[in-house]
């Protein structure tokens, strides 16, 4: 049996089809189909939550997205749960596990319900006015109470094991909403051949056809006509229904992201299946059929279990077959909330009395109330219920004074009408207009190409909303080069009527400052609240939503948003179209994480990017650094060493024997072309022409400001031909660069740039034996000094393998970069590193590059500049051709303040205790002892420990620096004071005998 | 996520395909070396910033790589037209009466 | 001595195979390929000389009409800018030599990879990172474009219609190997 109060015959989920799962740890049956809420109102639980501020017993509200009350954990492992999920949303499946949230020790004792005793004290505002003072109480005492008290739900502490896929798609329409609206638009675009998205947030089409069961299309009920429709436009090539698919944004230029739930329904979905799916869809034609949502009734304790709304009783009852009490009472401001009455009757249910606040109901409806035995009192409102964790009773009263009376109740359904679900519309920055007829806001200005239609756009009529759509439909796929088809011919009869209805609190609601009637249910606000916030000044409805939070918790005040606004334009005597409506924002329902991120998590995060070299270092036990996505090999550890034992090795035996250095991330650019030269000589500050094929030169790039933008060496292949290097970091911006003048400044030059980073695989083979180790693996290429001097480049072969072979040092000593095609880097390498083995050199890594460098004095850009530094900063004046009519950055240069006196210049620090490492970034002063703040001179930009010198090396930037070499100077640090001195920046050969081998 | 029409492409390409360069149509001084600092300062450091039509350097980064210019209303945040380097300026009354026949 | 030396090439994504029933995500063969940059003057002749007609039409691609350069193909990837393609790994560099008028000719051949990925979901499979408009109307078989592929640049290439070339830096190919494997979990694409 799946719950007592499953009517037999009703609703269309099938008895034998049963699903076992718990809640709060109790078993329960429910059937396939049922949501969560249904099922456990099947089962006599009405008591699904605890309210956010109050604690206040909630249960159901609605039967779809809107509810604001039920929030449930679902957990299917340690690692899948997910905290409030709406139970009229989430499907049983079996073995469900679902628990509530917001309470402590449990739902039905909760320690956190004393706040509504003390409720007088949180009124709206009341953690900006309370929590202020002493300002050190808020962080140690007032937030962690409130943190842990408030909080909807807990969040997994797992890593999440399911998967989610992503899709982008571009259709000629995009229908959002799969009710009868929807449904005949996308049945009209469909049949002209345009690609059709259609979209519906709900297990299965029809919208509110699912309860209004007096409807018939073209004869058919209009459920079974909803579903076969919908697997007809399945059917169609051009046609995708997703179903259980929110569209939860509407971003520019039809821009709609969409979230399908593929496996949240499921007992057991296997591990393939992706656990939601996003869509993005670019759509030429947007139709919004979203429909409306019900409002309630703002009185009195409005809030008890067993209170909800008129539309998702009637569903409960028509399409899950579950009688949501057995002594129904009903208030409404509006006639649909009859037709609730009328089904819950017919289906055995004892209907005790519609409340009806006004005078004059729909028209047969008295006497059809009549007919069927139920009390009807108009011009009566409730003022009050009862009962503890369900309602027990509701006080009815008439409006025009009297007394009052008690009904016993076990549900109270109500309505105060239909608000058309503008979000979407709104989202789309459409302004919504108020149509002061029938009280409501229907979309006004469009500001996309969309159209609405049926509810969402304020049509009330069945048919008239068809034909809106088909019209909607047939005309968005005319205008997408849809062929001419014959419009879907469809009559729809037998709709309740929806009109009427009212906006805002009700007579129950009270002036009464102790009354609860609950506009927000999900934050708690009251009419009280939003009557307290107009008389504290606020006078704007986005002031009002801030103060009081209504409308701001996770359902974004789907019910609760014009209940709010029409209060407060009472409380200040003004429309509400001049209060004005909030905007809305995406998401129009929370979408999961997982969702957003997708594939970009765990090696999908970032690209890691490798080198041809990486397994051979991998397997010769590099440690590795990130060097922006790159992955460079740092040091290499032999067994018993740590880094620094590492590095000092690897220095020395660079210096004595000879180093393997993997330099493949290094950016390179080919410049080719007639005008090759004279654009390098405006992109950097050297001259390029008299440089001579074969023949190397390092150069210097400035941004127009003047300060340092890249460096590195370029060598010349041939007359038309350069092979640049840049930073690893600088690859893409230094391209990016170039390309900009090239293309907008010189587009007359003949030239051409082309990234081949990647196309070379470098092994920078360093040290005194460095000729020696590739000398026998050359071909066409005489090594000599003589022939092939430092900063010299050739063409030829190594290993049977084209190379571009340089002769350059960023260690100081003799070296060659070995530049191979990058499918031989790792093959090359492994032939190099078996003649280097034998004569003792080592592989190193970044960490020994950056000593040696540094010993040397050689700058890094980035980290020994800023953008802040010019070349004559670094002592670099010498790479600027002074005859040169221009290049980026000649008259930056010239700028007072790069021309100025008591610049930062970059110097070489030695502290006097040659055993003690700077830290880099430390601060310099002149004297330690003058009061702080002291006056900065400057800050060490390198140091490292230099086993070569045997003493620390580091460079700074310092005021004046170059004029204070010699000097002594401090870096204060939080336990001690260093002592350098200021030295010049080479600290190693400083004479640069070492590089000519 | 925009739809962007590229001049060169000669399609509409989605926004992350392309890079934004700065505003459009300033021209680097020819005698670089010889301004003063007051046209330095005008060509480097100052930037209109305008309510409504700007005018803007993007660059197709992320596929056929060229730069080109764009005028957008930055309170709407559409894109009026787009055009080839080199290609000069357009009215800015012009392209405002034809970006309001768009909006409607 | 150089044929004793001659060091062997190691190719990313060597070995690796993914992909379901519906789709099949392979690393494709070897290839020289071309950066080829030309002033109108040099199109004529550079077409000529590597016998397949660049394409001057956006988002097209050519193939080689002479026998020996049916493996050839020619994607216009800017108004100046050429990927050529050779999967038999002819020598382009060399091809191209002859050729009159401005241009500029860098081989790429092992700066880029390409991943093949085949079979009725590839497109769907693309679809999953490439913001692009991938349907049979807006992106025929031949069409050609630089794009992305989740947080990567990828020149993609329709060669059939339901083949993809996706061509991609070397280094960024193990990243979008693992892309559109991951994508190709998804039962429904």
């Amino acid at each position: 049996m799946s719950g007592a109060n499953r009517i037999a015959g009703a609703g269309r989920l099938t008895p034998a089809r049963t699903v076992r799962f718990t809640f709060d740890g109790d078993i329960y049956t429910g059937l396939e189909g049922d949501t969560l809420a249904s099922a456990l109102i099947a089962n006599g639980v009405h008591l699904m939550g605890r309210s956010f501020k109050y604690h206040r017993p909630r249960g159901v509200l609605g039967a779809g997205a809107e509810e604001p009350n039920a929030l449930m954990g679902i957990e299917r492992d340690k690692a899948r749960r997910q905290p409030n999920v709406r139970a009229t949303v989430q499907e049983v499946f079996e073995g469900m596990k679902a628990v509530s949230q917001n309470r402590w020790p449990s739902l039905g004792f909760d320690v956190g319900a004393v706040n509504d005793l003390f409720s007088p004290f949180f009124a709206a505002g009341f953690y900006y006015k309370t929590f202020m003072w002493p300002k050190a109480a808020w962080q140690k005492l007032y937030e962690p109470v409130i943190r842990s008290a408030a909080g909807l739900g807990v969040s997994p502490d797992e890593a999440d094991t399911d998967h989610y896929a992503s899709r982008y798609v571009h259709c000629d329409v995009l229908v959002i909403g799969g009710g009868v609206s929807g449904l005949s638009a996308a049945l009209a675009a469909a049949r002209t051949g345009v690609s059709v998205i259609i979209c519906d947030e709900q297990a299965h089409p029809g919208g509110a056809l699912a309860y209004e069961t007096g409807v018939a299309v073209n004869g058919e009920p209009g459920f079974d006509w909803a579903v076969e429709t919908a697997c007809a436009l399945a059917a169609m090539d051009n046609v995708r229904v997703l179903t259980r698919t929110t569209a939860f944004g509407y971003y520019a230029q039809n821009f709609v992201g969409l979230a399908e739930r593929v496996t949240d329904h499921l007992a057991d979905p296997g591990p393939e299946l992706p656990r939601e799916r996003l869509w993005q869809v670019r759509a030429k034609k947007v139709i919004l059929a979203t429909g409306a949502i019900e409002r309630h009734m703002v009185f009195a304790n409005n809030d008890r279990p067993g209170i909800m709304l008129s539309s998702a009783a009637r569903k409960y009852l028509n399409h899950y077959g579950v009688a949501v009490g057995t002594k129904i009472g009903i208030y409404t401001a509006n006639d649909s909330a009859y037709e609730t009455a009328f089904d819950l009757k017919r289906a055995g249910a004892s209907v005790e009395a519609i409340v009806d606040c006004r005078d004059n109901p729909g028209e047969g409806l008295l006497s059809k109330a009549a007919d069927l035995g139920i009390e009807v009192l108009t011009d009566h409102s409730v003022i009050n219920t009862s009962g503890a964790r369900r309602i027990s009773a509701m006080t009815v009263k008439r409006n025009r004074g009297g007394g009052s009376r008690s009904v016993a109740v076990d549900a109270l359904i109500m309505s105060a009408g239909w608000t058309p679900s503008v979000h979407m519309f709104s989202q789309s920055r459409g302004k919504v207009a108020w149509d002061a007829e029938t009280e409501r806001f229907l979309p006004g200005e469009y500001a996309q190409d969309c159209t609405s239609v049926g509810a969402c756009n304020g049509t009330d009529e069945l048919q008239a909303s068809i034909d809106e759509a088909v019209a909607a439909g047939s005309e968005a796929a005319k205008a997408t080069g849809g062929k001419r088809a014959a419009k879907p011919k469809l009559k729809g009869t037998g709709a309740g009527n929806w009109s009427g209805g009212m906006a805002g609190s009700t007579a129950g609601a009270g002036p009464d400052t102790t009354v609860k009637a609950f506009v927000d249910f999900q934050n708690d606000v009251t009419a009280k609240d939003i009557r307290l916030a107009v008389r504290e000044g606020m006078h704007s409805i986005e002031h009002v939503k801030r103060f009081t939070t209504n409308g701001m918790a996770s359902d974004q005040g789907k019910t609760s948003n014009i209940h709010g606004l029409a209060i407060a334009a009472e409380a200040l005597g003004r429309d509400m179209p001049e209060v004005g409506l909030t905007t809305f924002r995406p998401p129009y329902t929370p979408v999961t994480f997982g969702s957003i991120v997708n594939h970009g998590r765990g090696k999908l995060f970032d690209p890691a990017r490798k080198t041809p070299m990486h397994g051979w270092e991998e397997d010769h036990g590099a440690v590795f650094e990130d060097v922006g996505q790159w992955k460079r090999a740092w040091f290499y550890p032999r067994a018993g060493e740590d880094m620094h034992a590492a590095v000092n090795r690897e220095c020395r035996t660079v210096r004595e024997v000879a180093g393997l250095f993997d330099a493949s991330t290094l950016g390179k650019i080919e410049v080719v072309g007639p005008d090759a030269a004279k654009f390098l000589d405006l992109m950097y500050t050297n001259g390029w022409q008299k440089l001579k094929p074969g023949r190397c030169k390092y150069g210097i790039m400035l941004r127009e400001d003047g300060f340092i933008y890249d460096d590195g060496v370029v060598a010349r292949i041939a007359e038309d031909r350069f092979h640049v290097t840049t930073t690893t970091g600088g690859a893409p911006r230094v391209l990016h660069h170039m390309e900009d003048y090239l293309q907008t400044e010189f587009p007359e030059l003949d030239v051409w740039l082309t990234s081949t980073s990647e196309q070379w695989a470098v092994v920078a083979v360093q040290g005194p034996k460095a000729r020696e180790i590739i000398a026998p693996l050359v071909e066409d290429i005489d090594l000599s000094n003589e022939a092939m001097p430092h900063m010299s480049a050739r063409e030829g072969r190594i290993c049977g393998v084209p190379t571009r072979l340089f002769r350059v040092s960023f260690t100081g000593e003799a070296g060659f970069e070995v530049n191979v095609p990058a499918d031989y880097g790792r093959a090359v390498w492994e032939a190099i590193w078996a003649r280097a083995e034998p004569l003792g050199a080592c592989a190193y890594g970044t960490e020994t590059m950056h000593v040696l460098r540094a010993e040397k004095g050689f700058i890094i850009v980035g980290q020994d500049t800023d953008g802040t530094v010019t070349p004559q900063d670094a002592g670099l004046s010498w790479a600027i051709a002074k005859a040169k009519p221009d290049f980026v950055g000649i008259r930056g240069l010239m700028r007072p303040d790069l021309v100025a006196e008591g610049r930062k210049q970059l110097v070489g620090l030695k502290t006097k205790n040659p055993k003690t490492v700077l830290e880099e970034g430390a601060q310099i002063v002149a004297d330690p002892n003058q009061p702080v703040p002291m006056k900065m001179l400057g800050h060490v930009t390198s140091s490292y420990w230099s086993e070569n010198c045997g003493h620390s090396i580091a460079m700074a930037l310092i005021a004046d620096g170059r004029a204070k070499t010699g000097e002594t100077l401090y870096v204060p640090m939080p336990d001690r004071t260093i002592e350098v001195e200021v030295t010049g920046t080479v600290f190693f050969d400083e004479k640069g005998e070492r590089v000519n081998g | 996520m925009l739809q962007i029409y590229c001049p060169y492409c000669k399609e509409e390409r989605p926004e992350l395909e392309f890079r934004h360069a700065g505003e459009a149509h300033i021209a680097r001084p020819a005698d670089m070396k010889s301004i003063s600092d007051e046209e330095f300062e005008g060509y480097f450091f100052i930037r209109s910033n305008p309510k409504g039509i700007a005018f803007e350097r993007w660059r197709h980064v992320h596929g056929c790589g060229r730069f080109f210019n764009a005028a957008r209303d930055t309170v709407s945040d559409k894109f009026i037209t787009t055009y080839e380097a080199g290609e000069p300026k357009p009215d800015a009354a012009e392209l405002a009466a034809k970006s309001g026949e768009a909006d409607k | 001595m150089a044929e004793a030396l001659a060091a062997r090439p190691q190719y990313p994504l060597e070995g690796l195979v993914a992909g379901s029933a519906q789709v099949q995500i392979t690393p494709a063969a070897p290839a020289s390929r071309l950066a080829l940059r030309a002033r109108p003057d040099a199109v004529a002749p550079l077409s000529k000389a590597l016998a397949v007609k660049l394409p001057q039409k956006p988002k097209t691609s050519a193939r080689g009409t002479a026998a020996k350069t049916k493996s050839r193909q020619a994607l216009w990837l800017g108004p100046d800018e050429w990927l050529v393609i050779d999967t038999d790994g002819a020598d382009l560099m060399a091809a191209c030599q002859p050729a009159t008028g401005t241009f500029s000719a860098v081989d790429v051949s092992n700066r880029n990879t390409a991943i093949i990925v085949s079979g009725a979901a590839a497109e769907a499979v693309i679809s999953s990172g490439c913001p692009q408009d991938l349907s049979l109307k807006a992106f025929p078989v031949g069409a050609c474009a630089r794009t992305l592929l989740g947080k990567t640049e990828i020149v993609l290439l329709r060669e059939e219609e339901d083949v993809f070339r996706v061509e991609c830096w070397r280094s960024f190919s193990a990243y979008a190997f693992a892309f559109l494997a991951e994508a190709a979990r998804d039962p429904m694409v």
